[in-house]
């Protein structure tokens, strides 16, 4: 209690500080980026489910349904354990992920037909989520010093006044060599990342919509649509019943848990 | 021959179970799911003895009830399992593979019932994995497993979780018919099977088990004392030829498994060291698979490589001295595509086993399996020696509810 009243009075001196900040445009956008971390800082955990729908190039869709899971951990990347309903084929599959910033994951795939779970490489953060358009990395949490960052410009979309920020992976192996992130100036909410591969083309474009508040703090987007530029075919997150303070603890992301999942 | 396999006591302990259920269908957070699936299977050559089948059609059906509650923290789950062959009357059985009770605390969890469930690291061969009976009329690689009953107490702690397993009943290795295909040269008389135990099947079989994770590491560490799930197999006279007897040895068994998560390298071992009226033995099992991430697309490529030791030699064990190399091609596509390939060849002689396994999803619902298994060069006298002629191409297209 103590601490969200203190956050209340720090932020509105941190903001106007944040607009005239005179620093340099590296300082600056790191300074935005730790504003939308120091924001959603402290949500504890919460629980969602999620419907992801593949789409190739020819507009053929294919659906994914997941429960999610996620706890914060201070001072490293957030614990997840994700479980598929469908496809029917993978029911009951599931996956633990200890992300860390700079270092690979600690992550356990569940095979339920086999009953075996199986501690995976996770060195490939840039791979595929379950064959959709969106990587490991892009949906992993979003730690400060997972990235360099530089202000770029002021830009406005759909209406919506933002910043626009570059990002540079400090993790070796990312899929990209830079990001940039459109986070609205009211809220700092990110509503849309492009991203760019190593090489330096364009790859991707990732639109963040129907943002909600809960706990009257935290912002969620109800839909995240990732675009592929490079092979046209596009995967939508569809995301529904945000529950937040779960009282979720460590062990609700242990190997043991990982075995219960259906 | 259908009849039969449902008259058996699990079956009507399936049935009552079934009514059970079936109650508290509507209660929140109950689901029912499973496949059924159609499997054709054709081998290359005549069978090696003139009572076995050739080509064969076969149908298996597995559903799944699940009912949670308090959050997930109690489970209940109900498995049974169902297949109809063509040919074989031994591989025409039921199975209640799961039907179990878990709770959940914080510090422990307990799982009463009958459960399925894996030990170990290694790929080619599962050495530490003892707890469930082989379900061997399945698939001749013995990754199918019999629902095995136990009360399972887990003790989880900082130092990792200690399993402990209490297993008062004990489910004998099925094996294909004298019709059957996969089966050693003689066939094998399930109905005589003998015991070193005078309890014979109701022996009280223990086991315990330390596992944990690490930074890099996850490692098990276990112990069982009971009925060998292996059965030594004794030539004897059975009903006017010879035939293979079952003979299930009193087994101690230390069992070791560790793997390091080392970037794009799992490197693995497995390890055992048992005892039984045979005297003690000791085997092991290691190797790793490196990823190649993008190598086609999206898809990633892993190199396996281990190598396999067993102190009782090839004459009764199929892995005494071997090396298994083999490719997992994974497509990342919408309809999990995948692709495994890999051969085991003995070091001490000419026999090699292929095998290759494919599978993709087709639409939202169906799943296309693809296998093929060749035993290549196999001597006289060896373990495998009956499945010399078995080669066999096997298609199977299952149905997801």
């Amino acid at each position: 209690m103590k601490k969200i009243i203190l956050i209340g009075l720090i932020a509105p001196l941190a903001l106007p500080a944040l607009e005239t900040a005179a620093g340099t445009a590296e300082e600056k956008g790191l300074a935005i980026a730790k504003e939308f971390d120091r924001r959603d800082t402290g949500f504890g955990d919460y629980r969602a489910d999620m419907v992801m729908t593949l789409r190739n190039k020819k507009g053929d869709e294919s659906m994914r349904h997941l429960r999610i899971r996620i706890k914060e951990v201070k001072g490293d990347g957030d614990k997840s354990m994700s479980v598929f309903d469908r496809p029917r084929d993978i029911k009951g599959t599931a996956m633990l992920t200890w992300s860390h910033a700079l270092k690979p994951d600690d992550q356990w795939l569940y095979l339920p037909s086999l009953k075996r779970v199986k501690r995976i490489a996770s060195r490939n953060k840039s791979g595929p989520f379950m064959g959709s358009e969106f990587a490991y990395e892009d949906l992993a949490s979003q730690e400060v010093e997972k990235y360099t960052y530089k202000y770029l410009r002021d830009g406005t979309l759909d209406g919506q006044d933002c910043f626009v920020i570059e990002r540079v992976p400090a993790y070796e192996y990312s899929g990209y060599k830079r990001e940039e992130v459109w986070f609205d100036k009211k809220e700092y909410r990110p509503l849309k990342i492009v991203y760019y591969d190593r090489k330096g083309a364009l790859l991707k474009t990732e639109t963040f919509s129907g943002y909600h508040q809960y706990l009257g703090r935290y912002w969620r987007a109800d839909r995240i649509e990732m675009v592929n530029h490079q092979t046209g075919k596009s995967t939508t997150l569809d995301w529904k019943d945000y529950r937040f303070r779960n009282g979720l603890t460590d062990r609700d992301f242990d190997k043991n848990t990982l075995k219960r999942a259906h | 021959m259908w009849a039969r396999a449902l008259w058996n006591p699990s079956g009507g302990c399936a049935a009552i179970v079934v009514a059970l259920l079936t109650g508290c269908m509507s209660a929140q957070g109950s689901e029912w799911s499973g496949y059924a699936a159609v499997e054709g299977r054709h081998f290359f050559e005549d069978a090696a003895d003139p009572r076995q089948h050739g080509d064969n059609l076969s149908f298996s059906f597995e559903p799944e009830y699940v009912h949670e509650w308090q959050d997930g923290r109690q489970v209940l789950t109900f498995v049974p399992f169902a297949r109809l062959d063509g040919h074989d009357s031994a591989r025409t059985h039921f199975d209640i593979r799961e039907l179990t009770w878990e709770k959940a605390a914080q510090t422990w969890e307990l799982r009463l019932g009958i459960r399925k469930l894996f030990w170990g690291v290694t790929e080619s061969r599962h050495l530490v994995d003892i707890i469930n009976q082989t379900d061997l009329v399945e698939d001749p690689d013995g990754e199918d497993k019999l629902g095995q009953p136990m009360i399972n107490l887990a003790l989880i702690r900082e130092w990792g979780t200690m399993d402990l397993y209490l297993m008062p009943w004990f489910r004998e290795r099925t094996f294909p018919g004298v019709e059957g295909r996969l089966r050693p040269a003689l066939p094998v008389a399930v109905d005589e099977a003998r015991y070193e135990s005078g309890a014979r099947d109701h022996h009280l079989d223990w086991a315990v088990r330390w596992s944990r994770s690490a930074g890099v590491w996850d490692m098990g560490l276990s112990y069982f004392d009971g009925t060998a799930r292996a059965p030594r197999l004794l030539p004897e006279q059975v009903g006017g030829e010879v035939r293979l007897v079952p003979y299930y040895d009193q087994l101690q068994q230390v069992g070791l498994d560790i793997q390091a998560t080392l970037d794009a390298w799992l490197w693995k071992l497995e390890a055992v060291s048992r005892h039984d009226s045979a005297g003690r033995s000791s085997a092991f099992t290691g190797g790793f698979e490196y990823t190649f991430y993008g190598v086609v697309g999206d898809g990633d490529l892993g190199v396996l490589m281990e190598y396999s030791f067993d102190d009782r030699g090839d004459a009764f064990a199929v892995m005494d001295n071997d090396v298994f190399v083999g490719a997992r091609f994974t497509l990342n596509d919408a309809q999990s595509s995948e692709l495994l390939a890999g051969v085991i060849m003995d070091m001490g002689g000419d026999g090699r086993l292929v095998n290759i396994e494919a599978s993709r999803r087709l639409g939202d619902a169906w799943k296309l399996s693809l296998e093929a298994r060749f035993f290549v060069a196999i001597p006289d006298a060896k373990p495998l020696t009956g499945l010399r002629h078995d080669d066999y191409l096997q298609i199977e297209l299952a149905r997801y509810f």
